[in-house]
Formats: structure tokens, sequence, C-alpha cells
């Protein structure tokens, strides 16, 4: 199959620099895939599982949260908040985060901001978990 | 004479003592950089791939039903200013606001200081802020940025300003950092940066509208671009002071050498006073 270009970056660095054959990620509106010769596209990005298809048709899963899609002449770049490969992603850590949010959240008593936080905070503690 | 040397040697020790602070803020500076320059460096592809993404989307876009990327509605300016904490590193802080002058010069701006010279400045020159909340740049965090990209968006849709730009220092190399200017918001601000004659324009398409999209991607791209900025600033900051501080370890040096000798010749001096006065007085008796 044909690839094209493709670049992820994050605050955190380049994480990945070449070629792939297929991207599937989160949008704000819904899962998507990204195939060479796709048009100039531009979506902003949700909290979920990606994955990326290698030209030697192995899948590599991560965690991506937030961030935008862009797909410009034939490049594809996804520049998100948050990327980890599956095999970065701390289990231990993230099964804590979501403990320490459940209990957040079920105490109770918390201002507007500190729900919001700890709610984003269970979010990406469960994303990290459920990729697979 | 012999006030004189004790006055040249207190001189000695006082700059004796100068040259010890400013070798230890140099040693303190040259640790601490060496972390910022890798955390500027990590940084730098994103924040280079973020503004040249949207650099490319401004050139393409033909939507304009988002706010963010129609014609700026007020001619005012804002300024996000990113300076340092302290003083004592050359022209840093003092580079950083000239360039703001000039970029901001018949122009009706307001700024968003970060770092206490900034905050300084910003009072000094009476300019009207939109927040001082961050007024520490060593303690800014990623969520730091994202809650300045929230309120610039905030404040960007209610119209009290229809520009936003960044000022901050590009950390060239430990020796150069230059302070720059760019525009951040409307993205027809930015596509006014590169060449568009004869440039056709590519359709691009937004899902599920480019109103969402913006919406959505506007608020990380600040906040990106901002905290690129600060990573870029910090390094530059703690360059500027090494380098200032190395060089005024070296003058401190030269003068001290420089005292020795004025010292050491006052004391020939006098040496040789007292001999012509022995001599004279045993040639009298």
């Amino acid at each position: 199959m044909r690839t094209f270009p493709l670049r992820i970056g994050t605050p955190d660095g380049l994480l990945f620099e070449g070629e792939a054959e297929r991207v599937i990620c989160r949008s704000i509106t819904g899962d998507l895939a990204v195939l060479a010769g796709h048009c100039n596209f531009c979506t902003a990005l949700g909290m979920g599982e990606a994955h990326v298809v290698m030209p030697d048709g192995t899948r590599r899963s991560a965690a991506c949260i937030g961030g935008m899609l862009s797909m410009m002449n034939g490049t594809c770049r996804l520049l998100a908040t948050t990327w980890e490969w599956k095999e970065d992603i701390d289990e231990a850590r993230a099964q804590a985060a979501k403990k320490r949010a459940e209990e957040m959240l079920a105490k109770g008593g918390l201002s507007d901001k500190e729900y919001k936080i700890a709610e984003a905070k269970l979010q990406r503690a469960l994303v990290r978990l459920n990729v697979k | 004479m012999a006030a004189n040397m004790k006055a040249v040697k207190l001189r000695i020790k006082s700059v004796q003592n100068t040259m010890q602070i400013t070798k230890a803020m140099e040693l303190v500076a040259s640790s601490k950089l060496r972390k910022a320059k890798d955390r500027a460096e990590t940084c730098r592809p994103y924040f280079r791939e973020l503004h040249r993404t949207l650099k490319e989307i401004a050139l393409g876009n033909t939507d304009f039903s988002s706010s963010y990327a129609k014609e700026a509605a007020s001619e005012r300016f804002c300024y996000v200013m990113i300076a340092g904490d302290r003083g004592l590193a050359g022209g840093y802080n003092a580079n950083l606001f000239k360039c703001l002058e000039e970029a901001g010069r018949g122009k009706d701006y307001v700024v968003l200081p970060i770092g206490k010279k900034a905050v300084e400045y910003a009072h000094r020159r009476k300019l009207e802020c939109v927040t001082e909340q961050f007024g520490e740049i060593a303690e800014i965090s990623v969520a730091d940025c994202f809650e300045i990209a929230n309120l610039l968006c905030k404040e960007f849709s209610n119209g009290k300003f229809g520009h936003i730009e960044l000022c901050y220092t590009v950390f060239v190399s430990m020796l150069t950092q230059r302070p720059e200017v760019f525009s951040m918001l409307p993205l027809t601000d930015l596509a006014e940066e590169e060449e568009t004659k004869g440039k056709v324009r590519d359709l691009i398409l937004y899902e599920p509208s480019a109103t969402e999209v913006f919406d959505a991607i506007v608020p990380e791209y600040l906040a990106g671009l901002i905290y690129g900025g600060v990573c870029e600033s910090v390094a530059s900051e703690l360059a500027a002071r090494r380098t200032a501080m190395d060089a005024a370890t070296k003058n401190a040096g030269e003068m001290i050498d420089q005292l020795n000798l004025y010292y050491n010749r006052a004391r020939q001096a006098s040496i040789t006073q007292e001999i012509t006065e022995i001599v004279a007085g045993a040639e009298g008796v």
C-alpha cells in the first residue's frame, strides 16, 4: 500500500518522523483513519486510543489526548498535547492516578475548577489504561 | 602614602568579593542552563511544527466563519511578553523591551507580562495588563500555559483586542539570543508574513466544521506556542546571564591585576622614600 510522511509531535519532543501507511485516531467527533492521498484536511483531536500502521504492516498503539491533526499537501502532522506509545505508558502510575481521581470525585465538595481537573485526570488515566 | 595603600588594599578586597559572587552566579546559571537547554530543544520541534502547520492552514484557508480566522475586528494588539525574573543578565531584558517598543510603535496595545521583569516594565511604562497572575517565569508549567491561552481566547472573542502577538527571546546558541515578535492570531496575520502573491489557495476540509475545529485547536495552539516561547526564553535568560557573569568575572580579574600592580608600586615607592630619608639622615650626621 502507498505510504505518506507522518510527523507526531508533542511539547515533550518529536516522537515519530517517517513513513506510515495509515493513522487511526479519535477526533472530537469520533474515530477516523487517514490514508495516503487524503485531501487537505484539518481536525481537532479528542481523547482516545490511536494506532499507526507502519509500512511493513506492524501496528503501533498509543494513547492520544488533545491536539490537532492536519494533512497538508500529502504530509500528515499530528500535534498532540500528550501522545504516549503503548510501551511507554506507566500502567501503575495510571492506575494510581485513576484511583486518586475517583476518590476525589467520590469525596465530593469540590469547586467547579477542581471537579473539572479531577474529571480530566480520570479521563486521561482511563485512556491510558484502555490502550491495547 | 600609607593611607593610599590601605585604600587600594580595601578596594582589592571588595573587587575580590564581587568576583566571588559573579563566579558563583555564573556556575549556577550554567548548571541550570543545561537543563533549560534540553527542555528548549525537546520542545522546539513541536513549536516549529505547530507554527508551520497553522501558517500553512492560514495560507490555504478559505473559510472565514470562525472569529479566529477572520480579519481582525479590532485594531488593538495584545503582546504576550516573556521576560526574565531577575536582572544581571546583560542586555537580555532590555533587548526584549526594545524589540517590543519597536513592534508596538504607533499601535494601540495591551500586554500580558510573563516574568517579574516584564511585570515591572509594564508598571513603569503604565501599560495596560491583561493579567499579572503569571509573574514568575520559573514556575510556569504546561498547565499554566493552557490557562493563559484560555484567558487570551476569551478576551479575544470578547473583542478586547484583535491581534495577539508573542514577544520572546530565541535561543540561537549559547552565545547568541535574539528577541523576536511574531503574530499568533488571527490567522490572516499569519498569512501576511508569508509571500502570498500568485499562490493558489488549496481547499482544506475541516471536520466537523471550521468554527468547531478552530475553537478546539486555537487554545491548544496558543498554549503550545506560549510554552515553547517560555522554554526558549528561560534558556536564553540563563545563557545571557552566564555570558554576562563570565565577562564580569574576567573584568574583575583584570581589575585586581591592575590594582595589585598599583599597590606594589605604591609599596615600592614608600620603601624607596624611606631609604632616601634614612640615607639623607645618615649623611646629615
